[in-house]
């Protein structure tokens, strides 16, 4: 259970950025999550909540985009979503690959701020 | 005063300081030319044994250290002592991982030119160590025969993010029915073309050709002999 760690990251990244735009206030973070991240969405949106209190994020909200795992096909030679992270293949033409193009996210991509 | 809130865009990381502190840490081995190789597994495969293992047959021919993470123990450390190489144990507390500051820390005072290879235990658990990049040169995923051929697909994130498999207790294998096939397919469905690698720490089976696997990778990473090492 590392996501307490990872919200509380999250948390100190925020603040830095409201307080050098001068904001007094987080509304609301955008974070994008891949599936391969290793971190589990439930379990992040409970510890960030926990993240928040006394902070300047206290009350706000994350708004989680999960990214699902896409590869390259060395066959069809094009991005591919793969079906299930438990089979790395192409969905199309069945070739193995293991080379990741989306998926591993873990990044604040916005944040919502209020004076 | 309750003016709309303002979107400001970021882009960044969250894991971003230890991103940094690990490509610091993997610049730091490539120029001190050392193998830094990182183990993960469940609590039980046999890490420390291969762990101990690997030491004692290394020690021999080369200079190796290892730094092994748990989370309220010493006793592993003590364990590894026996191969007379130098360890030292990272407490991690409540912490179910290592992160790449533990281990930058665990490493103040060590003189990396003077190793070939350096291990890095981390605590057992196949879900955490999973997002963490200690800047190692590989990372091996443990798996003993006893802990079932369907671990991969069960835990798929962490078996992705390692370079090569290995399959431990392979002297146990006949009395669990161990189906290596399916195991290997397992592996290969979440990574594939992974290198898989089967042996007892216990009977020495497949103990050398995992040992030329590493004198291989060894050699990769540092191309030139080390200065002192002999003129021509």
């Amino acid at each position: 259970m590392h996501e307490l760690s990872i919200a509380m990251s999250i948390v100190e990244m925020a603040q830095e950025e409201a307080e050098r735009h001068g904001y007094a206030q987080v509304h609301a973070v955008h974070l994008k999550l891949g599936r391969l991240s290793g971190v589990v969405k439930e379990a992040l949106l409970s510890s960030y909540e926990m993240a928040c209190e006394s902070t300047l994020l206290e009350g706000s909200q994350l708004v989680v985009e999960e990214i699902p795992v896409e590869v390259y096909c060395p066959e069809c030679r094009v991005a591919r979503m793969v079906q299930s992270i438990q089979w790395f293949c192409c969905p199309e033409c069945g070739t193995p690959t293991p080379d990741v193009l989306h998926g591993k996210e873990l990044e604040v991509v916005a944040l919502e701020l209020k004076q | 005063m309750s003016a709309e809130p303002r979107l400001v865009e970021v882009r960044k990381n969250v894991l971003k300081q230890n991103d940094v502190i690990a490509r610091a840490l993997r610049e730091r081995y490539r120029q001190a030319g050392v193998l830094a190789v990182s183990l993960v597994s469940s609590p039980g495969s046999g890490k420390t044994a291969f762990l101990e293992k690997t030491l004692t047959i290394l020690h021999s021919k080369y200079r190796v250290a290892a730094l092994v993470g748990d989370l309220a123990t010493e006793n592993d450390a003590a364990r590894l002592a026996r191969s007379h190489a130098p360890v030292k144990q990272i407490i991690t507390g409540t912490v179910c991982h290592l992160e790449a500051a533990m281990v930058q820390n665990a490493l103040d005072g060590w003189d990396l030119s003077e190793l070939d290879f350096l291990f890095i235990e981390n605590v057992g658990n196949l879900v955490c160590p999973s997002s963490y990049d200690l800047g190692e040169d590989l990372r091996f995923v443990l798996l003993s025969v006893t802990e079932g051929e369907d671990k991969p697909l069960k835990y798929p994130t962490i078996f992705h993010s390692a370079d090569v498999a290995i399959i431990t207790k392979s002297d146990l294998a006949a009395a669990v029915d161990f189906n290596e096939e399916l195991a290997r397919a397992n592996i290969h469905a979440v990574r594939p073309g992974m290198e898989i690698l089967k042996l007892s720490a216990k009977s020495g089976e497949g103990i050398g050709r995992y040992v030329d696997f590493l004198e291989k990778r060894l050699a990769i990473t540092r191309p030139i002999a080390p200065v002192g090492s002999g003129q021509s």
